[in-house]
């Protein structure tokens, strides 16, 4: 007689298609999945516990390393952490700074997630296509601080170096040109029917689940859930300028990646508004002690990445090191999910589901 | 060419058998260098890159650098593979893909065999790889080169079948399955070619085409973002390099078959340009498809196994059926009555 | 003398809520004993009296030095092979029987001696030591809530419920308890004047989530239980978060009533934390309903030997990974998880590093 049984199959650690080095144990049958059980900690770098010995200027390195595709949403959501605790307020040009720098790197980390999602759908070229037009939020990066990924950028009480002549023009350029290549793109893929037949009706869950899970960013929005913590909780300048949250309807993959191409184009639009209204003097960083001791207390503060609520607790008893600092990563909440989407799906559609959840390995395990 | 056949089997006609083979081999061999060195330019400019053009004067060594570390690399061979077949299987999946060239008419007189059923030795030898493939798949005792290997022995059944069919009508319209014939029977006016009258047929035979040569968007055996290289994961070194060698052998063939079948062979487009040699045309026909093949491979996303399969029958082998029907009707209201 | 140097530093880590004094005085304790300590390596041991445990507890993790202090029935416990089952099951006879030693000394007189002894032992112990720790930061924890007791004791018992809750010295302890006072003094008027709750007159206005906060309060203490809130504040840092302290036996009901009453809806949990105060661990839930957009956050307060409380898993399934992390990194145990396992380190790792006495395998990291 014919007897089958269940193949025992590891995606990852190293796999071209996990998005860092993640791994899930996946119970096959034939081509079906019967279980998946996702394995991490390949990239614990125990940030949480070195944060304990170092002052809060030099934690701000580690969060870059956390979330690297988008290092500027880290670093400000220690900042903000961390000037909550101690009341300490922003001047206005370094909030500006601060803001366009966030958004910038919005656009730049969802280009990433576009590349490589259509990669791993099998297309090569738009990946190439997002790196160029990511290459030029990058140098523009790389004019500012300095560095082309982990920036070091923000301090505990404004942002360290300020735009230099001409940075502001060259980011009110890349807006309309990046308007158009969104159309471009929006050509190549958004219509073309493999993808169309890969991508819809995959993945798909519904806002009760999504509210369970804590998903949040696209993932939560897809469902038709409006939660967005720059217009819910608005911090820094959001609440000046004007823009939408796109929401999706099916909580499916198609609809995540439909919201985020319009993130990439809300965020332009938040970028035109935010370059309009820049301060031309004003300081780069408010009062603050040379030494940072926040009072004793805890706070938690959340901001919107593209990923998602990126949190910060930070548990502080006067000293200038954290007692305890507790990062909520996007990613890490995001990805509780992907067990009980995987159930009864193929192979293939793993790898199309992983990629719509958009992980950053090294926030998944900090 | 087709005299020699002709004549008695002596041992200098063996002799110039072997030699003609043998410079196909090394044409052959030539064309899948520049093959993989052109595919590798074209796509990188059509992704705002430039391609190899480091090795040799314009990146033309590239391939020659390749296959070298290709042949100097270690062979290994896993250790609870199956070593008979793990051996055999790169050496099977090549012979038939060497072996269907024969078939082959260049131009009405150069040819190397002149088989009544040359169509149908191709599309028998062309399964004959699929055999090996699933043999690699499975002799590399690792399950994501079995899945691999199941996948591309699904596919090639699913595309199998619309293949041969969509061809059928050609068949019909100039009753031989001699290669030579059908490429000889295609006019001298574009329109004359098989291509339009068997439109639906043509179509299909592109995209069954494409998923015989496991190429994107039909490379699921191969998936790189999935499977991370599938059938051939475990083989390095010169077994892999036949494992390659055998697609772009295949590219060759199938480019040069659709020229045949469908896009007239060797004949001019505008019957006044034909004081230029038929080899020429029939060399500029079959560049333009093997471009055409690179170009969906930059563009392209890959399709699902299921989506594949159901295409294959729910999609292209109706529309192929469809095709040999009113291939039929058209022959009996206007043809033959 | 670098071996000494992190003795030290080691040492003066574990005494962190200990008074300036008597950091002092052990530390100069801990110098003579290490270099005591140094030459004879595992002998000099023997010489600190009344250490039976652990000498057990390290020749328990040392399998590649053979103990030198002879005591015959200690080294039956600790018939070595370096297999990990019989390991951890002599570690963890080890680790019983030095906690049973060590309750019957005296807090005062264990801790100067103890410094002493962990300073031979550590010195001694391979990379494998293990199951010396886990003795280690056993005894570590409960001589420091011997300590918080006596010093709660001395001080006169505080209002908070909560044990363990009294360690003197800490400002944010004090500034959670103004409020917390604050709080209840406010409840309290507004019962006896049967008002709505309106701050006291104190130089502070009153927060604008203090009514939000009374309404959680007043409907967690009227349907699940008196004693379910513990603790209520205002964090105004925060902006104005509300927090309650709710105890652990009543957290699987609060945790449904939280999510599924219609004044409440705290649908969406955010975030858990894990917090190693050294006194007790503590589990923050950061909550915050989507409808109403409020916020709210509850903590669970656990004794540091054994901390466990109830998951909250069943209730939103966000909490299932993060549980996880608390339990890997700080060893809080959350009975009625689904699969409480490892999930950043690997599955055979012992010790919990996030918390404050975690020792690492390589001293030199």
């Amino acid at each position: 007689m014919i007897r089958t049984e269940e193949l025992l199959l590891n995606v990852g650690p190293q796999h071209p298609s996990t998005h860092g080095v993640f791994r899930i144990i996946v119970k096959l049958d034939g081509e079906v999945i019967k279980e998946a059980i996702p394995v991490m900690g390949y990239l614990h770098r125990g940030t949480e516990k070195l944060a304990e010995n170092l002052n809060y200027t030099q934690i701000i390195p580690y969060t870059d390393r956390m979330d690297y595709v988008s290092a500027m949403t880290s670093n400000y959501v220690l900042c903000h952490a961390v000037e909550t605790l101690m009341g300490l307020e922003i001047p206005e040009r370094a909030d500006f700074m601060r803001l366009i720098v966030m958004e910038l790197q919005r656009v730049a980390s969802h280009l990433v997630w576009w590349g490589t999602y259509l990669l791993d759908i099998g297309a090569m070229s738009p990946f190439l296509y997002a790196f160029r037009d990511r290459e030029i939020i990058i140098d523009l990066f790389n004019e500012l601080c300095g560095a082309r990924l982990t920036y070091n950028y923000m301090r505990v009480g404004g942002v360290k170096w300020d735009a230099p002549e001409g940075w502001i023009d060259k980011v009110r350029e890349f807006i309309p040109y990046m308007e158009t290549k969104l159309v471009e793109y929006d050509n190549l893929v958004s219509g073309n029917e493999i993808f169309l037949a890969r991508i819809k009706n995959v993945g798909q869950y519904d806002a009760q689940t999504a509210i369970d899970y804590g998903l949040s960013g696209a993932n939560l929005r897809c469902t038709g859930v409006d939660w967005d913590l720059r217009k819910v909780k608005p911090y820094s300048l959001y609440n000046r300028f004007e823009f939408d949250v796109p929401l999706g309807k099916r909580g499916d993959c198609f609809d995540r990646y439909l919201i985020r191409l319009e993130e990439i184009r809300q965020s332009l639009r938040i970028l035109k508004q935010a370059v309009e209204q820049f301060p031309s003097s004003g300081d780069t960083m408010g009062k603050v002690p040379r030494v940072i001791r926040p009072p004793a207390g805890e706070v938690y503060v959340s901001i919107e990445s593209p990923r998602g609520e990126i949190g910060c607790h930070i548990v502080s008893k006067g000293k200038a090191e954290p007692y305890r600092l507790k990062f909520r990563r996007p990613s890490f909440v995001n990805l509780q999910i992907l067990p009980k989407l995987l159930v009864g799906e193929t192979m293939t559609n793993l790898i199309t589901i992983l990629g719509g959840i958009d992980i950053v390995v090294g926030e998944v395990d900090c | 060419m087709g005299s020699w056949l002709d004549e008695t089997l002596t041992w200098g006609n063996t002799l110039i058998f072997a030699l003609w083979g043998i410079i196909l081999l090394v044409l052959v061999l030539g064309f899948v260098t520049y093959a993989i060195y052109f595919e590798r330019k074209v796509i990188g400019w059509m992704q705002l890159r430039i391609g190899p053009n480091r090795v040799g004067p314009l990146g033309l060594l590239q391939t020659v650098a390749d296959i070298t570390k290709l042949l100097i690399k270690e062979d290994t061979i896993p250790r609870k593979a199956d070593r008979v077949l793990f051996i055999l299987a790169p050496a099977l999946a090549y012979v038939p893909a060497f072996g269907v060239l024969a078939v082959i008419p260049y131009t009405n007189e150069l040819y190397f065999a002149d088989i009544n059923v040359g169509l149908l030795y191709y599309v028998a030898l062309s399964g004959i790889t699929t055999i090996a493939i699933v043999l690699g798949g499975w002799a590399s005792n690792n399950k994501y080169a079995l899945l691999g290997g199941m996948r591309s022995a699904a596919q090639m059944i699913s595309y199998e079948v619309p293949l041969v069919i969509s061809v059928v009508g050609v068949i019909m319209v100039s009753g031989t399955m001699n290669l030579r014939s059908i490429g000889e029977q295609q006019g001298d006016w574009f329109w004359q070619w098989n291509f339009l009258p068997q439109i639906i047929g043509f179509v299909v035979f592109i995209i069954a085409a494409v998923s015989e040569l496991n190429r994107t968007p039909f490379d699921l055996p191969e998936a790189e973002s999935e499977l991370v290289a599938g059938y051939h994961v475990e083989y390095s070194g010169f077994r892999f390099a036949f494992f390659m060698l055998t697609e772009y052998v295949y590219v060759y063939a199938i480019a040069a078959l659709t020229t045949v079948l469908f896009l007239g062979g060797w004949h001019a487009p505008l019957a006044f340009l034909d004081f230029v040699p038929g080899i020429i045309w029939f060399l500029l026909k079959f560049a333009f498809i093997v471009f055409f093949l690179f170009w969906l491979r930059a563009t392209m996303p890959r399709i699902r196994i299921d989506q594949l399969m159901g295409m294959g029958w729910k999609v292209l082998l109706p529309l192929a059926i469809l095709n040999v029907f009113i291939t039929a009707v058209y022959l009996e209201l206007f043809i033959k009555g | 003398m670098s071996e000494e140097q992190d003795k030290d530093k080691e040492l003066l880590g574990k005494q962190k809520d200990d008074s300036v004094k008597a950091e002092s005085s052990t530390a100069e304790k801990a110098e003579a004993a290490a270099s005591q300590a140094l030459d004879p390596e595992k002998g000099s041991s023997a010489s600190v009296p009344g250490q039976p445990d652990q000498q057990e507890a390290k020749a328990a993790g040392d399998e590649r030095i053979l103990p030198e202090s002879g005591e015959a029935h200690e080294q039956s416990v600790v018939s070595e092979q370096p297999a990990a089952n019989p390991e951890r099951e002599a570690k963890l006879k080890a680790a019983a029987e030095a906690r049973a030693a060590r309750a019957e000394l005296k807090v005062s007189a264990a801790t100067p001696s103890q410094q002493q002894s962990d300073a031979p032992a550590e010195e001694g112990s391979s990379p494998a030591v293990n199951p010396e720790r886990e003795a280690k930061m056993k005894a570590a924890a409960e001589a420091r809530a011997a300590r918080a007791a006596a010093k709660a004791a001395a001080e006169g018992g505080e209002p908070a419920a909560a044990p363990g809750d009294a360690v003197g010295s800490d400002p944010e302890r004090e500034a959670k308890q103004k409020a917390a006072a604050e709080a209840r003094a406010a409840r309290a008027a507004a019962k006896a004047a049967s008002e709505a709750a309106e701050a006291p007159a104190e130089p502070k206005p009153p927060s604008p989530k203090q009514p939000q906060l009374d309404e959680t309060v007043e409907l967690v203490r009227s349907l699940i239980s008196e004693q379910a809130v513990e603790e209520a504040y205002i964090n105004e840092l925060n902006d104005h978060m509300p927090i309650i302290v709710v105890g652990r036996d009543h957290w699987q009901a609060t945790a449904n009533l939280l999510r599924t009453h219609d004044r409440l809806q705290y649908g969406y949990l955010r975030n858990v934390s894990g917090i190693d105060f050294e006194t007790h661990m503590e589990v923050v839930y950061h909550l915050v309903s989507i409808e109403t957009k409020r916020e709210l956050a509850v903590k669970l307060r656990a004794d540091r030997e054994a901390p466990s409380v109830p998951s909250a898993t069943p209730v939103w399934a966000t909490a299932n990974w993060n549980e996880r992390e608390i339990y890997d990194l700080l060893g809080v145990d959350f009975p009625g998880h689904p699969d409480m396992r490892r999930i950043m380190m690997p599955d055979e790792w012992v010790g919990h590093p996030l918390r404050k006495d975690y020792e690492p395998l390589d001293p030199e990291v």
